[in-house]
């Protein structure tokens, strides 16, 4: 009964509200400033902060101003990543030696830590320093989801300020959600995770004496240390026997901690949340995929108590929660299954797919994970997407491509739903002849090219990106898996770039100038596009005045909204990304199983 | 514009410094005082030399062990400085050949099964280092081991026993077998 799919899915859901209730009313008493003012000395060390930094703590600032806050935030941020990659060779903290990581990589690696996306152009274990994992990417791990927690927050206050010419304090808000949220929450979970067996150090990679030595084959070296060819261009290989295997240290649960709170999914290793020293344990996993979601759910109810009526926030999380069971529930079945072709191989199918899977997860405990790691913006993976089912792979791709707004990125999610809910009573006003307004904010025009902007150009990227890259000497080269799953590989890496998840088809390699450049603008643009298109709208929702309830407000808060919010998410998706499926999955899928 | 550079920096620096220095040092203190073991990777000695960690896999073909899961990391399996899988595709030939070489090793190892080939046996995992198998897939080695070591077949099935982990507080994940640990014993109860 315990491995039952459905048993686990329903016990998951339910620790997640149970947590998700009390975080989302601590929540909206820290990031909307009550407790600091609540709390005289709080509020000194709030304003000591803002003069320490050069800042003016009742700054109210406009919303040009507050998205102009932000991107100059983020710049920094990247041109730190980048200049800490390119100087670890030189830098303390680096017992293995790292040298310079190479400036395409560096370029993708710092755009990708900076927008949440945690794309992975390269492998944790054999590029970085212990240095740049702390000082860059753990920070950025933070701070880029401080950044979208302050984008929502600013939004959120647009929907309830009357006539206000301002959206807040990005700098209070920064802070308050790097020191209040995110750093507590980070420091109990790395803990527990430590707890299950996470490594956290800073010795040097530790050699082991194998129980039995092996042999295995490698590429032969001259003494430049190239690798060999022969006459025809076929590597001269070499047998070798050793009884060493090299283990991998690090600083990991402090990473590994924020990683998933704050859904950004950037592996410590390679093999991200599928590395026994990241996820060492069937209840380490559990943790790792509630605390995904946590901070997402826990802002419906935020949103729902900051905006005063808390069924607004539960409508939001339920249309959430219904496209995450029904994905959840597709990815389950195709893997559950056994790959057909293995099968006829003489291989026991009754255990289902578990190429690329880990004996402690299994099939239910990898696939929930990959429903939820895609729905949400997060990127870590427990298991290899590459290697799933066709359908198995189909369904976390078109999450990401919905826009990320199952639950989605923490903030992200939230605002990225609440620009759908907008696009929703935009519908619902053209079918019944009204203007439609939300949260008693009439939404025009205005509001209206902006929503239109946010949702349109990560399909933009996406499949443009695609096109790109399919249609190029220099695309094609990197794919790895022959023929339709070739296109899926592509497909998926834009997807992911675009609407900033992170996880891969694996197979495809990116570590190369063409689509380090081209994912790394692709992440940019998908990640800071909508954000000032949201502050946009947040700044212009914040200068009407609030409109009272009458008879022909349309409740936002029912079934019937929540039917039509699912309604404009699934159709928009639906829309832009079947045909593009239909050349990936589709074909491998009707190829495997269609005769 | 130039009112917002000077606090985007030093709150960028501020923040750096706290989450990027203090934060894991702090991590770090009070994994070292509350879990020195895991902390360290949960490493396995035998007689003072450093053998393995529980929680990473080895490579074992000869026939007086347990097998582990094929591991798809380069150059050599269960590369520990570089984890990975196979990222192959479920319908790529490559992978179809790695299988159907699987398949024939462990068919000639194992002549006295005639049943399919436990999965866990001839598919690569997600990290190349996984640590486990599932009993079927133990108990599937169980007789020929016991023929290369000289050990009664009832033994060895009640050693495996003796390693199968049921699914984490009875409700997460499922049930498995350590192979490292159990080979370990093995080499305990006959070198």
């Amino acid at each position: 009964m315990n491995a039952s799919p459905f048993w686990q899915l329903g016990l998951y859901l339910a620790v997640l509200l149970a947590l998700a209730w009390p975080l989302g009313r601590y929540l909206a008493h820290v990031l909307d400033g009550r407790l600091s003012s609540r709390y005289a000395w709080l509020g000194r060390f709030e304003r000591g902060v803002c003069r320490l930094i050069g800042s003016d703590p009742n700054e109210d600032m406009p919303w040009w101003r507050y998205a102009t806050a932000i991107l100059l935030f983020n710049i920094a941020g990247v041109i730190a990543v980048y200049a800490v990659q390119r100087l670890q060779g030189g830098l303390p903290l680096n017992p293995s030696g790292m040298t310079a990581v190479e400036a395409g990589s560096a370029f993708n690696t710092a755009v990708s830590f900076v927008t949440n996306t945690n794309w992975q152009g390269y492998a944790g274990e054999t590029t970085m320093s212990y240095l740049t994992q702390m000082l860059v990417l753990t920070v950025q791990n933070f701070l880029s989801a401080a950044t979208a927690l302050a984008v929502v927050i600013a939004l959120i206050r647009g929907f309830v300020r009357r006539s206000a010419a301002g959206l807040g304090n990005a700098w209070l808000d920064l802070g308050r959600a790097t020191g209040y949220v995110l750093l507590p929450l980070s420091l109990l979970f790395a803990l527990f995770l430590v707890g299950q067996g996470v490594i956290q150090n800073f010795s040097a990679y530790r050699d082991v004496k194998l129980v039995e030595p092996i042999t295995y084959q490698q590429q032969k070296t001259d003494a430049r240390g190239q690798p060999l060819v022969d006459a025809a261009g076929k590597p001269v290989m070499e047998t070798v026997k050793t009884d060493k295997q090299t283990l991998a240290m690090g600083p990991v649960a402090s990473q590994e901690a924020i990683k998933m709170l704050g859904v950004n999914g950037g592996g410590f290793f390679n093999a991200n949340s599928a590395h026994p020293f990241e996820n060492p344990t069937p209840l380490s996993n559990f943790a790792q995929m509630l605390s995904i979601f946590l901070i997402p759910a826990a802002l419906c109810f935020m949103f729902g108590r900051l905006v005063g009526d808390l069924r607004q926030g539960v409508a939001l999380l339920a249309a959430m929660t219904l496209i995450f069971i029904a994905m959840f529930a597709v990815v389950q079945w195709s893997e559950m299954h056994a790959n057909p072709l293995l099968t006829q191989l003489g291989v026991d199918g009754s255990a289902g797919n578990m190429e690329g899977k880990e004996t402690r997860f299994g099939i239910v405990a990898s696939t929930l994970f990959a429903t939820i790691t895609t729905a949400a913006s997060c990127g870590a993976v427990n298991a290899m997407h590459d290697s799933l089912l066709p359908l198995g792979g189909l369904v976390p791709m078109w999450l990401m491509q919905l826009g990320e707004v199952v639950f989605g990125g923490v903030g992200s999610g939230l605002y990225g739903m609440l620009v759908f809910a907008m696009l929703a009573v935009f519908l619902a006003g053209l079918m019944i002849g009204r203007t439609p307004e939300y949260l008693g904010k009439k939404i025009e025009a205005y509001e209206m090219k902006m929503v239109s902007i946010a949702i349109l150009i990560t399909p933009l990227l996406v499949l443009g990106g695609t096109a790109v890259a399919v249609l190029s000497k220099a695309g094609l080269a990197g794919v790895f898996n022959p023929a339709a799953h070739g296109f899926s590989e592509v497909l998926y890496a834009f997807s992911s770039a675009a609407n900033n998840n992170g996880s891969a088809f694996a197979g495809l390699s990116v570590n190369t100038p063409f689509y380090n450049i081209l994912l790394g603008l692709a992440m940019w643009l998908g990640r800071f596009v909508p954000i000032v298109a949201v502050l946009a709208i947040a700044g212009n929702l914040a200068r009407k005045p609030r409109l009272a309830v009458s008879a022909g407000t349309m409740p936002t808060h029912g079934p019937l909204f929540v039917v039509l919010l699912v309604g404009a998410v699934i159709i928009v998706g639906a829309l832009t990304y079947i045909p593009a499926l239909a050349l990936g999955p589709v074909v491998e899928q009707l190829q495997l199983f269609g005769h | 514009m130039k009112t917002l550079i000077r606090p985007a920096l030093t709150l960028f620096l501020l923040l750096s410094v706290l989450t990027g220095l203090v934060y894991p040092a702090a991590v770090t203190g009070l994994a070292r005082l509350f879990f020195p073991e895991q902390a360290a990777g949960s490493l396995i000695h035998r007689g003072g030399e450093l053998v393995g960690s529980e929680l990473i896999g080895q490579s074992f073909s000869g026939p007086r062990y347990f097998w582990s899961r094929p591991s798809a990391t380069a150059p050599m399996p269960y590369n520990a400085g570089a984890s990975g899988g196979s990222n192959l595709g479920p319908t790529n030939p490559a992978l179809l050949d790695a299988v159907k070489a699987r398949v024939a090793t462990v068919r000639a190892a194992h002549p006295a099964q005639t049943g399919p080939v436990p999965v866990e046996l001839a598919t690569a995992s997600a990290s190349g280092l996984d640590p486990d198998i599932s009993p079927a897939a133990a108990y599937y080695q169980v007789e020929r081991v016991a023929q290369a070591r000289g050990l009664p077949v009832a033994a060895l099935r009640t050693l495996v026993a003796q390693h199968t982990e049921g699914p984490q507080w009875g409700m997460f994940g499922q049930a498995r077998v350590n192979v490292l640990k159990l080979n370990l014993a093995l080499d305990q109860q006959r070198p």
